[in-house]
């Protein structure tokens, strides 16, 4: 059992910020100058500005300033970190070793393609693999982050239908009720008009409304699979026959990918197209938020419309091909997040043939045990096996006790555990989103449940503990409604 | 196996406390005929840590690396020093393994490190508030535009020809997904834009310094906004912005720009961090995560957490000012090291050493036998008409170890004998004067 750290943080004094540690005339880096003849700048610039106000700090105060930020922040690497839908696990050092190999670092994005062939073999080499992997025909690495790749993926069904002569009929997309949020703004931003369509009792899609929804006017189905109820969609091909029959397209969303692989393909399962969260299931960093790294994967009726370039093999090389009468464009800059790919393939192929499996079986074993362990505490939300996540409500502490689960999860911060995702998906109330991943031991999830059984019946005898959680940190919990009330967004200097 | 832990033991406990015979078992849900059988999918065998090192060094081998050529190539992504102190901190697993700031209390010190990006960044291209980034610079611009959209009511914005080709390509993309028209503003013949065709637009969108690299004029620009009841938006070089007044000086509504030049590698153009800054009175219509100063609810201490949360995805779904979740902090945490670590002076230096180089290489490079396509002024890049064909030439001078600039032509066809050369800090006396002698030779 774990007991509640003796060292309060909140002991700590109060971070100053950087500007305040300013001091004129101070350098954080020994830079160079140039030895080329001195320039008089006004006349080569025309007016040069005069007031730059950036701190000035060296570099030992400016490298303490950042090492007491990163010990009041929480990573993978800090402890557990059960985040739903979000596939915390372990992000491994050797990635960023190669992806920090100079021949990889050091490439610029428009320096002659002839003098990159081994970025193109990396990017063809997570091609083939996500290809075998999903079971689509096609994948492209161009999309930057899970909802660039949703976009992506709509902008090609919306091409699809235009080529079709079918754009303007097809104005409609499908999204369930539990669907992630960038579902629906993805497709705005396609200028589609979003439907929602609700889930039924058991977690699965309900058909009958979807029969009704379907008609010549729907252009997609957005489908989260396993959805973000952690759960398989066991009509998944009826669902996407029935789309199919009118015309339409599925998309799967692939945020719960790490449930499938290796275990079963989407490209199987009747989607057209797929966005795969690189960061997520395929272990590349979440950066606190990002860079995100968002392939999608698509059947061959949508190949004419990939976005450039295209990476594809042609006698026996791997080109980028630039010649797409039909593409929709650029989504990016360049050729995506090419350092993320590098790491996504080192990870590819440490896992390989033999042990790729492994991953979303542990994944699913993890979770499922989970849910075992917790069931009496905190109820499954469906009487079913889950896949890599498993959803629990809070529901009964917050009718008995007054408690919620925002305030079991705070108190699992004083424990040292991230808290898990809560309030999402929005139709289970007072809900829990617990995804272990695989690369956690069973120790580690004997306490997290140990420690989140003890919560609960903290919720039941002391719940002001859990109304005043987290105290362990620097902060308590703080005022986001005056956080917009006054609006404060940057540091000025005090006048 | 590799980063799974569990031992046999273990295995068979979960499964007798989930009540399973078997892994199998518990994806029972999904229909037999679409599960594979694990270790039957066609994929290169599993390598173990050695090895995958040895392979990935060879990948890396094959490519040519900018370590071991001297670079001239800009055109929106720059050969600049990053300072070691970048990479040590980026590098801390309390910052590179967390996940967006959800839960503020946990997460003060990327929230505070966001909160300084976003000060930072308004101060250098001297706007009122910042968010706290984007994925690029390209599909910055791009929501900079469909913000302006959304203010102005209208369905057509104005880009200048001088944009980078790759940031108008992906504007161009965004655009005809929203059935948004892009109109586009001549510059190629003088090298700066002639706004005149702007009417109607809801903003219109300047590059400064362009992609030719010439300053453009910003007073010009807010004047035509103006004029057409427009925004006025600018994309703009953070470390040019050390130097030059900046676009919030010249009034600009929107400011957005790529962030890498201030200490991100170059990684053939990935990760790159967009930044995307604007007036105050704009601040709900901007989209992504913006990071704000609070206190506790209970006490005094001051916090931060993400705010103006109503404008995002996952609350206001398709009416979402974007669908941008994920964004690039590590990135923006990089730059705010740089910016940091280089502060006032540093920047500054930066910047004028750029410049100092920069007219150097032309200089070297016109008595070379090149010419000046355009006479504006320019900051760090410049476009050369070159007596030869310019792809011929920059693969003859790669041959011998300089990476001489981006042939035009294939961009803009009225430029082919054009090439477009960047000239940073990094570059030395030296340097310059070897790629103006080769550039003589392959040119005689």
């Amino acid at each position: 059992m774990s007991r509640l750290p003796e060292f309060r943080t909140k002991q700590m004094p109060e971070p100053k910020l950087i500007f305040e540690r300013s001091s004129t005339g101070r350098v954080g880096c020994n830079l160079p100058f140039a030895d080329t003849p001195d320039v008089d700048l006004a006349s080569v610039l025309g007016e040069v500005r005069e007031e730059l106000n950036l701190p000035e700090v060296g570099e030992l105060e400016l490298l303490r300033h950042f090492t007491n930020l990163s010990h009041i922040n929480f990573g993978i690497e800090t402890g557990f970190y059960p985040l739903g839908s979000c596939t915390m696990k372990y992000n491994p050092k050797i990635n960023e070793k190669t992806a920090g190999l100079p021949g990889f670092a050091n490439l610029h994005p428009m320096q002659p393609v002839e003098t990159i062939p081994g970025a193109l073999d990396i990017l063809m080499g997570v091609r083939d693999m996500l290809c075998a992997i999903t079971g689509f025909d096609e994948i492209t690495l161009q999309p930057l982050a899970g909802a660039h790749g949703e976009m992506t993926c709509l902008m090609l069904i919306k091409a699809y239908f235009e080529s079709r002569g079918e754009g303007e009929k097809r104005h409609i997309v499908l999204v369930p009720d539990s669907a992630h949020g960038t579902n629906p703004a993805s497709a705005a931003r396609c200028g589609y008009d979003v439907r929602p369509i609700p889930t039924n009792d058991e977690g699965n899609t309900d058909l009958e409304a979807l029969a009704k929804a379907l008609d010549g006017s729907v252009a997609a189905l957005m489908l989260t699979n396993p959805s973000t109820l952690g759960l398989f969609e066991p009509n998944i091909q009826k669902i996407c026959e029935m789309v199919h029959a009118v015309g339409g397209q599925v998309f799967c969303d692939g945020a719960n990918m790490n449930a499938m692989v290796g275990t079963t393909r989407p490209g199987d399962h009747g989607f057209d197209c797929m966005h795969l969260n690189l960061h997520k299931t395929f272990s590349t960093p979440h950066g606190g938020g990002g860079p995100g790294c968002g392939a999608i994967g698509l059947m061959n009726h949508l190949e004419p419309f990939l976005p450039v370039p295209v990476i594809r093999r042609s006698d026996n090389k791997v080109v980028a091909d630039y010649d797409r009468p039909q593409s929709i464009g650029r989504v990016s800059a360049f050729y995506g997040q090419f350092l993320m790919e590098v790491r996504a393939y080192t990870y590819l192929r440490a896992y390989g043939k033999e042990k790729m499996a492994d991953i979303s079986r542990y994944a699913v074993l993890n979770a499922n045990y989970v849910r075992a362990r917790l069931k009496d505490v905190l109820p499954p939300a469906h009487d079913r096996p889950c896949m890599h996540e498993c959803i629990l409500t809070a529901e009964k502490y917050k009718k008995e006790n007054g408690v919620r689960a925002l305030d079991i999860s705070k108190r699992l911060i004083d424990y040292g555990f991230h808290p898990p995702t809560n309030y999402f998906p929005l139709i289970v109330p007072e809900c829990f989103m617990i995804e272990p991943t695989e690369t956690e031991t069973k120790e580690t999830l004997d306490e997290f449940c140990d420690v989140l059984i003890q919560i609960c019946k903290e919720a039941v005898e002391t719940p002001d503990l859990l109304h005043d959680a987290p105290s362990t940190q620097i902060v308590g919990r703080l005022d986001e409604t005056a956080a917009v009330k006054n609006l404060n967004v940057r540091w000025y200097p005090v006048q | 196996m590799p980063y799974i832990p569990h031992t046999d033991s273990d295995r068979r406990a979960m499964l007798e406390t989930i009540g399973a015979a078997s892994i199998d078992e518990l994806f029972r849900e999904i229909p037999e005929n679409l599960r594979v059988q694990p270790g039957t999918l066609d994929l290169p065998p599993a390598l173990d840590e050695p090895r995958l090192m040895a392979h990935l060094w060879e990948l890396s081998k094959k490519n040519v690396n900018l370590a071991d050529v001297t670079c001239f190539l800009g055109a929106g992504i720059y050969d600049r020093y990053i300072p070691a102190t970048v990479g040590a901190v980026i590098s801390r697993g309390e910052f590179l393994t967390s996940y967006t700031p959800y839960q503020p209390e946990a997460s003060q010190g990327y929230l505070q490190a966001i909160y300084e990006f976003q000060t930072m960044i308004s101060e250098i291209y001297g706007m009122d508030l910042s968010n706290a980034s984007m994925y690029d610079g390209a599909t910055s611009m791009a929501e900079a535009a469909i913000m302006s959209t959304g203010i102005k009511h209208r369905d057509k914005v104005a880009v200048s020809e001088a944009v980078h080709p790759h940031y108008r390509q992906v504007l161009d993309t965004y655009c005809w997904a929203m059935g948004i028209e892009v109109v586009t503003l001549p510059a190629v013949a003088g090298g700066i834009t002639d706004f005149a065709n702007a009417a109607g637009a809801s903003c219109v969108i300047v590059q400064y310094p362009n992609f030719f690299g010439v300053i453009e004029d910003l007073d010009e620009a807010r004047k035509v906004a103006d004029q057409i009841d427009g925004l006025m938006v600018v994309v703009a070089d953070p470390i040019a912005c050390a130097l030059l007044k900046p676009p919030g000086a010249f009034g600009a509504d929107i400011v957005v720009g790529e962030g890498q030049p201030m200490g991100v590698a170059m990684g053939l153009g990935g990760p790159l961090v967009g930044l995307f800054t604007c007036k105050k009175a704009l601040i709900r219509q901007i989209p992504g995560r913006i990071v704000g100063r609070t206190k506790e609810a209970h006490g005094d201490r001051p916090g931060y957490v993400m705010t103006l949360r109503t404008r995002e995805q996952d609350i206001r779904r398709e009416k979402a000012t974007s669908n941008i979740c994920t964004n690039e902090a590590l990135m923006a945490l990089a730059t705010t090291v740089y910016m940091i670590a280089l502060g006032k002076n540093g920047m500054r230096q930066v910047a004028t050493s750029s410049v100092q180089n920069t007219q150097y290489a032309m200089k070297q490079l016109t008595a070379a036998g090149a010419t000046l396509k355009y006479e504006g002024k320019v900051f760090d890049e410049f476009v050369l008409q070159l007596p030869k064909d310019p792809v011929a030439v920059r693969d003859a001078l790669l041959e011998k170890g300089i990476l001489a600039g981006l042939p035009l032509g294939g961009y803009y066809s009225q430029l082919q004998n054009c090439l477009l050369v960047a000239v940073t800090e990094l570059r030395t006396k030296e340097q310059i004067d070897t790629f103006a002698s080769a550039l003589k030779e392959v040119l005689a």
